[in-house]
């Protein structure tokens, strides 16, 4: 449902993503991998909008991004920036009511039906007992739980119960990387809980191997603005390609109990940067 | 920020109830400022009585207390709640545009324009009125915009949308290369110019007619027509440009309808009562502190708070030192400067 064509992207002078082209079908939950500064970022931006490609393009449902109405983009795509600093101190309840921006018309209020909406989401992800708290006073694992409830009110409502609908994408930047191990665990459990039972896509860019097998049905790995491999992790997180992309030397194999990949990095490799 | 987070999570608790709430701040705001603007005109060193000035029996040209309170009073009243609105509000726009809440409405360099312009009138002899039109004023909302101009142009021409971040620097830039220029004026000025010239820059609302104020009244009125689209939108920005617009925000419009409409309401505030300071960041503090961030609730009040406190202040500088008066600017930061360093402590 989202596709990137081709994309480049310069900032200034310098190029950060360099003819990088992707593709998110509905219902999937993807990684994006790479070392910093390999554009994962930006191209998170690309993918949502934000950022309008220097070449080639990016598409949502077959429609350029670029000429879609924000308002009607965001009720199908919402993002969850990596860390969220406040100007002015907001309530949590204020914060994710903010997600229901693009449903309101211009002097509209939030009535009762958008407050349930956000009290859902935030039961969903396990803030229900924040609502009332200034965001300022959360932790980091509060607040990137809270903005995510914020991007889930923002979406159309979910469809009725065994109903297909995937219609929607959550991207993430970074979710795990202002958190403990015990939160690490629950927005892995969180995210593939709302991709498995409402469907929604999600596109997640993370540096964290681990957090990304366990999560993601699709990689795709950059490294240098570039796409250094794309596929099904089974297929893509293999030894070769971590070494190709980070520069090291790493251990890939299946954890018995849980029966997914799992990524020991063993050394640094050195070799091609000394010579 | 535990007083702070109280009064938030009060005013949040009960959800279904904004509309209440928007409705009460802006009638009791709106209340506060009309009972101020009506009690400030009876107080002076002559004493009128209010019952008298509203005596159907009496014809106007009769009624004395009537005539102090229309013709000498009322219009200085209402110039102090247009300015101390107009300033409020724009220090609330500005803040949230550049996420900022130490900026004022003399941040991006409107008020050293607007003094330029003042102050070239002045020293540079011109006629005090053309065509039955205040130069000075004119002059200063001339300076004022030829300022927003400037700073909108350096933030806009290096890449597409607004940086907020040239908008700072360029308005703090302009400000000081203003001043500079000001001061040499100044220093070519004879002592009358240049006396006249300070006591424009203390602020003050001695506006004796009515017409200063329906001159004013346009691009405030355009101004506060742009405020009223823009709360909801400002909420979002406090998160972030990129945040605000993947939430359906379209943050250029609402970056340039901020900054333009703030720059009008400060450039005509200017012209009417002179760059009178603090209010712009005291009230928009207060109102935070009373009922949360919530623009939605913060503009209408700051605007209501601001016109009510630079009516009261300027009922402090006539009657303080009566029969001399005082620059309004100088009560403000008088009361305005310690307040604010009380609120910095208080809230560590």
């Amino acid at each position: 449902m989202i596709r990137a064509d081709g994309v480049s992207f310069d900032y200034g002078a310098r190029r950060v993503l360099d003819d990088v082209s992707l593709s998110v079908s509905a219902g999937r939950r993807v990684g994006v991998l790479g070392p910093n500064g390999s554009g994962k970022t930006t191209l998170l931006k690309l993918l949502a909008g934000l950022l309008a490609p220097t070449r080639g393009q990016v598409t949502f449902d077959g429609q350029a991004t670029a000429g879609l109405d924000r308002r009607t983009l965001a009720r199908r795509l919402a993002v969850v920036p990596q860390d969220t600093q406040l100007a002015f101190d907001y309530t949590v309840l204020e914060i994710v009511l903010m997600g229901r921006y693009p449903h309101l018309q211009a002097f509209q209020l939030e009535g009762p039906a958008d407050i349930e909406i956000a009290r859902r989401a935030l039961a969903a992800t396990g803030t229900a007992g924040l609502e009332g708290r200034s965001f300022r006073t959360l932790s980091g694992g509060e607040r990137q739980r809270v903005v995510m409830a914020a991007a889930l009110a923002q979406f159309d409502p979910a469809p009725a119960a065994g109903e297909a609908d995937a219609a929607r994408v959550l991207l993430l930047d970074e979710p795990t990387s202002s958190l403990d191990l015990a939160f690490q665990l629950e927005t892995a459990a969180l995210l593939e809980r709302l991709n498995r039972e409402r469907g929604t896509t999600i596109v997640v860019c993370t540096h964290d191997l681990n957090f990304a097998a366990g999560l993601c049905h699709e990689l795709v790995l950059l490294r240098e603005g570039r796409v250094a491999a794309a596929g099904p992790t089974e297929t893509v997180l293999t030894p070769a390609t971590i070494g190709a992309v980070y520069d090291v030397v790493a251990d890939v194999h299946r954890h018995a109990a849980l029966g997914r990949l799992t990524v020991v990095p063993l050394a640094r490799m050195t070799k091609d940067r000394l010579s | 920020m535990t007083g702070v987070s109280t009064v938030a999570s009060v005013s949040a608790a009960p959800g279904g109830d904004l509309r209440r709430r928007v409705r009460m701040v802006q009638i009791g705001f709106g209340a506060l400022a009309a009972a101020v603007c009506l009690i400030a005109p009876l107080l002076g060193p002559t004493a009128i009585n209010l019952r008298q000035v509203f005596d159907p029996a009496i014809p106007f040209a009769d009624n004395v207390d009537a005539q102090i309170f229309f013709i000498a009073r009322l219009p200085r009243a209402l110039a102090g709640a247009l300015v101390g609105a107009s300033l409020a509000a724009a220090g609330v726009v500005l803040q949230a545009l550049l996420r900022n809440p130490l900026a004022t409405p003399f941040t991006l360099g409107v008020s050293a324009g607007a003094s330029l312009g003042a102050m070239l009138v002045i020293t540079l002899g011109f006629p005090l009125a053309l065509a039955g039109i205040p130069a000075v004023p004119v002059a200063s909302f001339a300076g004022a915009l030829g300022a927003v101009a400037i700073v909108y142009w350096l933030a806009t021409m290096r890449r597409q949308g607004l940086s907020t971040n040239v908008l700072l620097l360029a308005g703090v830039t302009l400000n000081s290369l203003f001043s500079a220029i000001i001061l040499f004026v100044q220093y070519l000025a004879d002592f009358t110019q240049s006396f006249q010239a300070v006591r424009w820059v203390m602020g003050n609302l001695d506006v004796s007619s009515y017409g200063p104020i329906l001159s004013a009244l346009p691009p405030m009125g355009l101004a506060f027509a742009a405020f009223a689209r823009l709360p909801r939108a400002l909420n979002l920005l406090t998160l972030g440009a990129d945040s605000a617009a993947a939430r359906g925000v379209d943050v250029l419009r609402t970056q340039r309808l901020a900054f333009l409409s703030a720059s009008l309401a400060t450039g005509a505030a200017v012209a009417l009562g002179g760059p009178i300071g603090f209010i712009g960041i005291i009230i928009p503090h207060l109102v935070r502190l009373l009922l949360g961030a919530d623009h939605r609730l913060v503009l209408p009040a700051s605007a209501g708070l601001g016109a009510a406190f630079l009516v009261t202040c300027d009922v402090a500088a006539r009657t303080l030192l009566s029969p001399m008066e005082l620059p309004v600017g100088i009560i403000t930061a008088l009361l305005g400067g310690p307040f604010f360093l009380w609120l910095l402590v208080r809230n560590r």
